[in-house]
């Protein structure tokens, strides 16, 4: 079949390539802090905003950004604090949103508990193009975010306390990063669905992680990767008939283990021939240990 | 500012972690020029004492003034350089050692000034800051294949490219082979003769000694010196003296609850 022969194969392939290109390039921030399943979270979260938009009949995709973006403004604030209890919040809110979700999603309408699948797991193929145009506005603000604010938000994420030492103003970084994840999420629910989002956020920055020596580079690497398991792994389930979001998630993991893989074994194919050091930068390997 | 107001002044310093007091109403002055050596033991309250200066603990009594400026309404911070003790590995992710140094060039930029990119003044400073501590073939590595020492050194290099008045460094010499602790030294001197205050915490000072200006020893929360550097006593002071006992656990920054 010829992928371009229909207007929604066409929408469907638009709608992957936005998600694929910003899922990762704020994951990326995500994965350096550690928080790789914050956007796993975020997505319950938006499922109590879709089933709030299905019940008082506006757009649920812009009441889960609504949604969402408290949820990461709540999120954060628990981080900041850093008590242990904040992990037991954290769960609590995660599932109370997907629980409120699923509740709100089912006392909406007759003809949603098969919408609620879609919003969990993705339907790419049932994009609008007024769908498109939201995932289109949304996908900017977050590359703008992601790329304009990259020196800062690699600051504040690489070295939180240095960055508290420059002057940098670290809760509006904190908030404009949770936030943007939170519009991340809300992009992808389309292509992917709110279960499965997390998995392009961090996957392809995993990937990358693994053949690269820098940020950037390792930003774009995965902005590169998540368009390719996005387009593939779309064509990949029309041509099978598998679920596209699944399909993309799995062709994402499996590039990974591939990658690794083969990182591994190059790296055992030429030991120590990467970073030859100046002799006198030289230290026993005991030093390195200890650290 | 007044010519004369002290580049820090730390007044009657009161911490404690919960219930259990750190730092017993500390007084620390640093002026202009001066090279400063906070030592003590681990646990005596040294680290503490300069994160209270930096701000990244909140004293329960006391005042700071930077640059003759309240600590809370000091907004010059590309005027100070931090080292930190060390680098956390962060999340995986790699960074190269020219990433990690331009990250000291954002206290001058500003937020949100110079969105696009950093200009060549940026790139400029943070060469230099790589010359400086003699890491310029090494810029394009990930940090994570440096030793310890010379991710130290890489810090030192964050640091200096903002160009600062003053460095604040935290433990800089602690388990770092003798060519880093040399370039760090050298870096050190640099600075020093170019104008620079330096303030640094330290378990032992090494090749750094000669350098240091004035000690204070902090012990169990309190200034028990101020002056000289203390010479070592014992079988410390023997010229081939090697310091192993055990350092304690890196305690984490105390902003996340007690250490």
């Amino acid at each position: 079949m010829n992928l371009f022969a229909y207007d929604f194969m066409i929408r469907a392939l638009i709608g992957a390539t936005v998600t694929g290109l910003a899922a990762p390039a704020i994951g990326i921030y995500l994965v350096q802090r550690r928080l790789s399943l914050i956007g796993d979270g975020l997505g319950h979260v938006a499922l109590t905003g879709v089933g709030l938009g299905l019940l008082t009949h506006n757009s649920p995709t812009i009441a889960a950004v609504v949604v969402a973006a408290l949820g990461a403004v709540a999120v954060e604030l628990v981080r900041e604090r850093g008590k242990a209890s904040g992990d037991v919040a954290l769960a609590i809110l995660f599932y109370g949103g997907i629980s409120g979700g699923v509740v709100l999603v089912n006392l909406s309408s007759a003809q949603s508990s098969r919408s609620l699948t879609s919003y969990l797991f993705g339907s790419p193929l049932t994009t609008s193009p007024g769908d498109i145009v939201v995932i289109g506005v949304l996908g900017a603000i977050v590359l703008a975010v992601a790329l304009l604010l990259r020196p800062w938000l690699f600051a504040v994420c690489h070295d939180e306390e240095y960055a508290r030492v420059s002057g940098l103003p670290i809760r509006l970084l904190n908030i404009t990063l949770a936030v943007t994840t939170a519009v991340t999420v809300t992009a992808a629910m389309r292509a992917v669905g709110l279960l499965l989002v997390s998995a392009l956020m961090v996957v392809p920055v995993a990937t990358a992680q693994q053949v690269t020596r820098g940020f950037n580079a390792t930003m774009y690497l995965a902005m590169a990767l998540g368009v390719g398991a996005s387009v593939v792994g779309l064509s990949v389930s029309s041509q099978l008939d598998t679920a596209p979001g699944a399909t993309i998630v799995l062709l994402a993991i499996a590039s990974f283990v591939a990658v690794t893989l083969l990182a591994g074994v190059v790296r055992r194919a030429r030991p120590r021939q990467s970073v030859p050091g100046p002799p006198a930068d030289a230290e026993p390997p005991e030093v390195l240990l200890d650290r | 500012m007044t010519g004369n107001e002290p580049v820090v002044a730390a007044e009657g310093i009161v911490v404690g972690y919960g219930g259990r007091p750190v730092l017993h109403g500390v007084t620390l002055r640093v002026t202009a020029g001066e090279v400063v050596a906070v030592l003590g033991a681990n646990g005596s309250g040294k680290s503490t004492l300069i994160k209270s200066v930096l701000g990244l603990l909140s004293p329960r009594g006391g005042e700071v003034r930077l640059f003759g400026t309240p600590q809370r309404r000091f907004r010059d911070w590309y005027r100070i350089g931090y080292v930190p003790q060390r680098l956390d590995a962060g999340g995986g992710v790699p960074a190269t050692v020219r990433e990690v140094v331009a990250s000291g060039r954002l206290a001058r930029r500003g937020f949100l000034r110079g969105l696009l990119g950093g200009g060549a003044a940026d790139r400029e400073a943070v060469s230099a800051a790589l010359v400086d501590v003699g890491l310029t073939q090494r810029a394009n590595d990930p940090v994570s294949t440096l030793s310890g020492g010379q991710q130290q050194r890489v810090l030192i290099a964050r640091a200096l490219a903002g160009r600062p008045d003053l460095l604040v460094l935290d433990e800089p010499t602690a388990g770092v082979d003798a060519a880093s602790q040399e370039a760090f030294a050298s870096a050190l001197r640099r600075f020093v003769s170019r104008g620079g205050t330096v303030l640094l915490v330290a378990h032992e000072l090494g090749p750094l000694a000669p350098l240091v200006s004035r000690a204070v020893v902090v012990h169990h929360g309190n200034i028990v010196h101020d002056g000289q550097v203390p010479e070592p006593v014992g079988h410390h002071a023997g010229p081939h003296h090697d310091h192993v006992h055990p350092h304690a656990p890196y305690d984490r920054p105390g902003i996340w609850g007690a250490p």
